[in-house]
C-alpha cells in the first residue's frame, strides 16, 4: 500500500536533487531549472497533505496551482535577467558573477 | 478703570517690548526712523500700564502680604509643575515703573546718540528685547520664570557689550562679561534646583509659606548652603566681589546700554533676586551675614579704585559697583525697604550720570580719559546741571535723592553692626570724594583749545532733564508717602530720619567733596604729589588691585595648564593606545569575517541551507519541546 510516508519521501528525495542542484551547478540556467525542482518537491508535499489530512478541502490543491503560476512568472523575470547578465558579460558562470563583495 | 485694567493686563507689560523686538528685529532693521518709533512707541504704553500697575497697587491695598497673583500653567510634567505668569507687588511695581521709565528715556536718548549708527535698528531691537525681558525677570511668579528671564537679560547685556563687534576690546568684554555671570548662575541654577528637591515646588509663595515650617523642623544647616548657592547668582549678575570684573569692561558698550543695563537696570535684577527670595535668606542668619559682608565689602573695595581711574565711564562703573554693594549690605542686614529705596533711587541718578557722560562722549568722541576734558560746564550746560545733580545725590547731600536712600541704608546698618557701618560711612566718604573729582575735572577748570564741544541734542536733553528731575525728587517724594509701608518684608518699619546718622554723612560727604576742590578744583594740594607719596596705595588702586592680573595668571597657570596637561594625556595615552587598539580591533575582526564574503552566489546558499539545517536539528534533538510534539506526531 503506498502512503503518506512514500510521496512525502519522492519529494524529499526531489527536493534534496534540486537544493544540490543549486549549490553545485554552474550555469544559471542550472540553478534556475533546480529551484523548479525545488518548488516542486514542495507542491508534491502541499497535494499530499492535502490529499492525506484534509481530504475534504482542496486547499492544497489550490496552493499547488498558486506556485505554479508564481513559478512560471518567476521564470520569465529570471531567464530575462539571465539575459541581460549574458549580454552584459558575456557568462552565465555562477562563479564568475561574483562582483558584489568587498 | 484703567489701573483695574493694568493690573489684570500686567502680562502685557513685558510683551509690547518683546513684539517691538521682533518687528524691529526681524522686519524693520533697514528703516532707522521707524526701528526707533515702533522701539519706542512699544516702551511707551509699557510705562503707562506700569504707571497703570503702580497706581492700582496703592489704588486696590495690594501688599507684600496678599499680592496680586495670575499664572497659567507652563510646564507640568510629574513632580515637576512651573508656571507663567504675573506676581505684581509693590516692590515689583516699583520694580517695572523704574526699568519702563529707564528704558523708556534711554531709548528716546539713544535716538540722539546712536543717529547714523550703522546698527541702528539693531540697537533699537536689542534695547527692546532687553527691556522685555527685564520687565519678565521682574514679574517672575517662580524660579524657573526668573531664571529664563535672567538668562535672557544676561544675553542681551551680550549683546550689547559687544554692540561694536569689529573692535576686538568689545568682543572681549563681551565674552567676559557672558562667562563671569555664567560661573555666578551656575551656582543660582544648582541652589533652584536644590529648592525643587528639598520643598518639591519653586513658586515663590508657596517656597514662602512652607520655609519657615521647614527650618523649625530641619534647622538651617543645609538651607544656609543653597542660600549662598542661590546667592552666587546675584554676585555675579549684580558685580558683587569677587566676579565684579566683568562690569567696568562692559563699558565698552554704547553709552545708552551703560546706563540702562550696567548701571540702573539689568544689575540690580540679583539685588531684586535677593529681595524677592528674602523669605529664604531671612530666616538664615548665616547667609544674611554673608550678604552683608560681600555687599559691604564690595562697595568699599569698589569706591577705593574709582579713586584712581582716568576713563569716565570706567569712574562710573566701579561707583555702580559700589552703589550695588551698598544695596546688598542693606539686604544682609535685613532692610528691604532701604535696598529698594535705594535701588530706585540710583537707578535715576546713576542712569542720569551716565546719560550725561554720554553727552560728553558724544561732544568729545574718542576721548574717555577725564584729564583731556576740562572746563566743559560752558558748552554744555545743561550735561553739567544733569551731572551735579547726579554727583550731588549719589554722595547724599540733601534734598537729594541719593540722601534719603543712603540714609536710610545706613541707619538700618548701624541698628544691626558697628564695623559694618563704619565702612559703609568711609565708603560714603570715598564716594563723595571720586564723584565730585569726576566733576570737577571734566566740567571746571579752563576749556582744552583742542577739544570743540557741543550740547547735546534736544532728544538727548529731554531724558537727562527728566531723570535729572526725578533724581532731586526721587527721594523725598517716596519718603514723604512712606515708601517703607509698601516696599517692605515683614512688618512695616517707621525709622524716619535718624539726625546723627543723616548728619554724619552729610557732613562726611561735604568734607570729601570740600577735599577733592583743593585737590583738583584750584590746586591748592597736587595730585602727583599724593600720588607719589602713596605711590603703592595709589598703583594698586589704579590696577584694580591686580584683580584681573590675577585671574589672568590663575587662568594661564591652572586652566591652560590642565589643558596642557590633558593634551599630553590626549596624545600620548588616548591617542597613542586607546585609539589603536580600538581601532585595530575591528579591523582584525573584519579580516577574519570578510573572507566569507567572496560574492560566490552558491557559497551563501550553501552556508543558509548548512544554517537552516542546524536549526532544525537544534529544535528537533536538544529542544525538549520539540520532542515531545515530534514523539506526538508520529
Amino acid at each position: 500500500m503506498i502512503g503518506m510516508a512514500h510521496f512525502l519521501t519522492v519529494a524529499a528525495i526531489i527536493f534534496a536533487i534540486g537544493l544540490y542542484g543549486v549549490l553545485t551547478k554552474r550555469t544559471i540556467i542550472g540553478i534556475l531549472m533546480s529551484i523548479e525542482l525545488m518548488l516542486n518537491a514542495v507542491n508534491i508535499n502541499l497535494i499530499t497533505f492535502s490529499h492525506f489530512i484534509t481530504p475534504e478541502a482542496l486547499t492544497g490543491q489550490v496552493f499547488a496551482i498558486f506556485t505554479i503560476t508564481v513559478a512560471a512568472a518567476e521564470v520569465a523575470v529570471g531567464l530575462a535577467m539571465v539575459f541581460r547578465v549574458y549580454h552584459d558579460r558575456n557568462t552565465v558562470h555562477a562563479a564568475r558573477l561574483d562582483e558584489m563583495h568587498w | 478703570m484703567f489701573n483695574q485694567y493694568a493690573l489684570h493686563h500686567a502680562w502685557l507689560i513685558p510683551l509690547l517690548p518683546a513684539f517691538a523686538f521682533i518687528f524691529v528685529g526681524f522686519f524693520l532693521r533697514r528703516l532707522p526712523a521707524v526701528a526707533g518709533f515702533v522701539s519706542i512707541c512699544m516702551s511707551l504704553l509699557s510705562f503707562i500700564l506700569s504707571l497703570g500697575v503702580g497706581y492700582g497697587v496703592i489704588a486696590r491695598q495690594i501688599t507684600v502680604d496678599n499680592p496680586l497673583v495670575q499664572k497659567i500653567p507652563w510646564v507640568s510634567i510629574a513632580g515637576f509643575q512651573a508656571d507663567m505668569g504675573v506676581y505684581v507687588d509693590p516692590i515689583s511695581a516699583m520694580m517695572l515703573v523704574v526699568v519702563s521709565l529707564v528704558a523708556l528715556l534711554v531709548q528716546i536718548y539713544s535716538l540722539g546718540y546712536m543717529r547714523g549708527d550703522n546698527g541702528f535698528g539693531r540697537f533699537f531691537a536689542y534695547l527692546s528685547l532687553f527691556a522685555a525681558s527685564m520687565l519678565g525677570l521682574v514679574i517672575a511668579v517662580n524660579f524657573v520664570q526668573l531664571f529664563v528671564f535672567w538668562e535672557l537679560v544676561g544675553l542681551c547685556s551680550y549683546l550689547l557689550i559687544g554692540f561694536y563687534f569689529n573692535k576686538v576690546s568689545a568682543r572681549e568684554a563681551a565674552k567676559k562679561a557672558f562667562i563671569t555671570t555664567r560661573i555666578g548662575d551656575f551656582g543660582l541654577l544648582i541652589g533652584i534646583l536644590f529648592l525643587q528637591i528639598l520643598f518639591g515646588t519653586l513658586d515663590f509663595q508657596q517656597l514662602a509659606a512652607t520655609v519657615p515650617t521647614y527650618v523649625m523642623q530641619h534647622g538651617t544647616a543645609l538651607l544656609t548652603i543653597v542660600a549662598l548657592l542661590i546667592f552666587l547668582g546675584p554676585i555675579g549678575k549684580s558685580g558683587q566681589f569677587p566676579l565684579h570684573v566683568w562690569l567696568p569692561d562692559a563699558m565698552e558698550g554704547p553709552t545708552p546700554v551703560s546706563a540702562l543695563i550696567h548701571a540702573a537696570t539689568m544689575v540690580v535684577a540679583g539685588v531684586y533676586l535677593v529681595a524677592r527670595a528674602f523669605f529664604l535668606f531671612s530666616v538664615l542668619p548665616d547667609a544674611m551675614a554673608v550678604i552683608a559682608w560681600i555687599g559691604a565689602f564690595t562697595a568699599c573695595f569698589a569706591a577705593s579704585i574709582a579713586f584712581t581711574q582716568r576713563d569716565i565711564k570706567r569712574i562710573l562703573a566701579y561707583s555702580t559697583i559700589s552703589q550695588l554693594g551698598y544695596m546688598m549690605l542693606a539686604l544682609g542686614v535685613g532692610s528691604v525697604t532701604a535696598s529698594m529705596f535705594h535701588l530706585m533711587t540710583h537707578a535715576f541718578f546713576k542712569a542720569l550720570m551716565f546719560l550725561a557722560a554720554g553727552a560728553v562722549l558724544h561732544a568729545l568722541p574718542e576721548k574717555n580719559d577725564i584729564f583731556t576734558m576740562g572746563g566743559l560746564r560752558h558748552k554744555m550746560p545743561v550735561t553739567f546741571a544733569a551731572m551735579t545733580i547726579g554727583v550731588l545725590a549719589i554722595s547724599g547731600i540733601p534734598p537729594f535723592a541719593g540722601f534719603f536712600s543712603k540714609d536710610e541704608i545706613l541707619l538700618a546698618v548701624a541698628q544691626v553692626s558697628t564695623p559694618l557701618y563704619t565702612i559703609a560711612v568711609v565708603t560714603s566718604f570715598m564716594t563723595a570724594f571720586y564723584m565730585a573729582r569726576l566733576l570737577i575735572v571734566v566740567f571746571c577748570g579752563e576749556e582744552k583749545p583742542e577739544n570743540q564741544p557741543h550740547e547735546a541734542p534736544l532728544s538727548m536733553r529731554i531724558p537727562l532733564i527728566v531723570l535729572g528731575v526725578l533724581a532731586v525728587i526721587g527721594g523725598y517724594i517716596p519718603y514723604a508717602n512712606n515708601f517703607g509701608d509698601w516696599v517692605r518684608f515683614g512688618a512695616a518699619v517707621h525709622e524716619g530720619i535718624d539726625f546723627s546718622v543723616a548728619a554724619t554723612s552729610t557732613v562726611i560727604a561735604i568734607l570729601a567733596m570740600c577735599l577733592a576742590w583743593f585737590i583738583y578744583g584750584n590746586g591748592m594740594v597736587r595730585s602727583d604729589k599724593i600720588s607719589r607719596r602713596f605711590r603703592i596705595f595709589y598703583k594698586v588702586s589704579f590696577h584694580k588691585y591686580y584683580i584681573d592680573e590675577l585671574y589672568l595668571w590663575f587662568n594661564h597657570t591652572f586652566v591652560d595648564g590642565f589643558g596642557k596637561l590633558l593634551y599630553w594625556l590626549e596624545l600620548h595615552f588616548v591617542e597613542a593606545i586607546l585609539i589603536k587598539v580600538a581601532a585595530s580591533l575591528p579591523v582584525k575582526l573584519g579580516n577574519v569575517v570578510r573572507k566569507s564574503q567572496n560574492g560566490n552566489l552558491q557559497r551563501y546558499g550553501l552556508v543558509m541551507f548548512g544554517a537552516m539545517i542546524l536549526v532544525v536539528v537544534w529544535l528537533v534533538l536538544l529542544n525538549p519541546l520539540f520532542n515531545g510534539v515530534a514523539g506526538g506526531a508520529y
